[in-house]
């Protein structure tokens, strides 16, 4: 479903941000993509969709090459559900038309057939009474949820998340990663980029260990929990489940 | 004072509001308009584009209106008399619209630009990753939010440009100063129909200005 063939980033000249990186994500799969801030895991979702272009290599996406600029990169991108930290809705719209806006824009939808559709999402992700609100009368968590309505809204064949509980509260995160869950368990194709190990353990297929731009592990969350490969992952893993660090 | 002389004149005067207010609303919406494609041209990543509407909005920043107004009364009807092949004299008014219009629009620009800059990249990456166009990604998302936000700077320039239509005595075009003013003339009570006009200025931009302000407050809180 995505595959990384030796891609290369750069930032300016010198920051070498993703180095050399293969990588594929079957249909249906979770991963979760974890590493040290600064590691390039954010960056490496974001090639996915081209908010971020790379410099080398190839990206394929569903049989579609990302970095080959004849494809039409708008179309590519209705198919790849991308969910934010800071959730990004649109905070003049109301939560109905954050979710019926694309559809109808970029698929032509009718607007019943969004509406419609729309409505089915927020029931999914437990929001159906708040469709009339708007994103600042919401908590975290509700718009959280709401963004994940929205990209699905597109019925993407990939849905990415980069860091998606990292800007809640601790008591929202349960609700979003519990929307993330049932997402996962419906057989959507998933990468997510997470601090939430219990998240990875209990939902993923893969975990991906990044660090300074290289995978230096892509193995089990069985394997990668109890028996880590590399001296950057154990202490990474020493220092995230430590009780000292929550 | 006795002014029964305004009373009688005040069918000019009002003509001459019209005038002025006509001229107003098509230059301020001439004005946002293509004060808003300068905008997105200078925000653009083609340096041809956006070091042209530098150009322009430095350009018409650095002259005076006046000179613009009486330019344009000479410039526009050949160029339009060129444009569509006749020699039909387009008028003062036209001339003065294209003017007002093509200058304030450097002024827009500015307010509309860091108005578009004012909202986040996120908001522009959150309409991206789901396939929309630039175009959509302006029109939809990121221009309802920044004409929400520069509101009250948007009026604010407006009701400068209100004052500034007056320059169009310099062409000859009967606004209201001017009527007010002509019609003082004839009746040889100028200053008492020149400190009407000055009347009316005032309540007109000072109201104006407060409930700009007004407004202000509210989209703040």
């Amino acid at each position: 479903m995505i595959r990384f063939s030796s891609v290369n980033k750069w930032y300016g000249r010198d920051h070498h941000v993703l180095k050399n990186i293969n990588l594929e994500v079957k249909q249906g799969e979770v991963v979760v993509v974890c590493g040290p801030s600064g590691s390039g895991k954010s960056t490496l979702i974001r090639t996915i969709n081209q908010l971020e272009p790379i410099n080398d290599g190839e990206i394929n996406v569903g049989g579609v090459i990302v970095n080959n600029p004849k494809t039409d990169i708008n179309k590519l991108r209705a198919d790849v559900g991308f969910v934010f930290q800071h959730f990004n809705l649109y905070p003049h719209l109301s939560v109905l038309d954050n979710i019926t806006l694309a559809p109808m824009q970029v698929k032509k939808m009718s607007r019943e057939a969004a509406e419609q559709l729309a409505m089915e999402l927020l029931e999914r992700v437990g929001l159906a009474n708040k469709k009339h609100a708007y994103p600042a009368n919401l908590s975290g968590g509700q718009q959280q949820r709401v963004a994940i309505a929205r990209g699905l809204a597109m019925q993407p064949k990939v849905m990415l998340f980069d860091e998606p509980t990292s800007a809640l509260d601790p008591e929202m995160i349960g609700e979003v990663l519990a929307v993330m869950q049932q997402l996962a368990e419906s057989g959507m194709t998933m990468m997510v980029v997470t601090h939430e190990m219990g998240f990875a353990r209990e939902v993923a297929d893969r975990v991906l260990f990044l660090a300074e731009g290289e995978i230096l592990e892509d193995t089990t969350p069985e394997a990668f929990f109890t028996a880590p490969q590399t001296d950057r992952a154990r202490q990474f893993l020493r220092q995230i489940l430590s009780p000292m660090h929550g | 004072m006795d002014f029964s002389s305004l009373v009688t004149a005040m069918p000019g005067l009002v003509s001459g509001m019209m005038l002025t207010l006509k001229l107003l609303v098509l230059a301020i919406v001439g004005g946002v308009a293509l004060g808003t494609l300068l905008a997105l041209a200078r925000l653009s990543h083609n340096k041809l584009l956006s070091n042209l509407a530098g150009f322009y909005v430095n350009y018409f920043r650095s002259i005076p209106l006046l000179l613009v107004i009486t330019w344009f009364y000479f410039v526009v009807p050949f160029i339009i008399g060129w444009l569509t092949g006749t020699n039909e004299p387009i008028g003062a008014f036209y001339s003065c619209l294209v003017a007002f219009m093509m200058f304030e629009a450097a002024y827009y620009c500015e307010i509309v630009r860091a108005g578009i800059q004012s909202i986040s990249r996120g908001q522009v990456n959150a309409a991206y990753a789901l396939g929309m166009t630039y175009s959509q990604t302006m029109r939809l998302v990121i221009l309802p939010q920044a004409f929400r936000k520069m509101t009250p700077l948007l009026l604010q320039q407006s009701i400068i440009l209100f004052q500034d239509t007056s320059l169009v005595y310099a062409v000859g075009l009967m606004d209201f100063l001017n009527s007010a003013r002509s019609a003082g003339d004839i009746v040889g009570e100028l200053h008492q129909f020149l400190l009407f006009a000055g009347l009316v200025y005032f309540i007109i931009s000072f109201g104006a200005s407060t409930l700009v302000k007004r407004l202000q407050k509210r989209l703040t809180v």
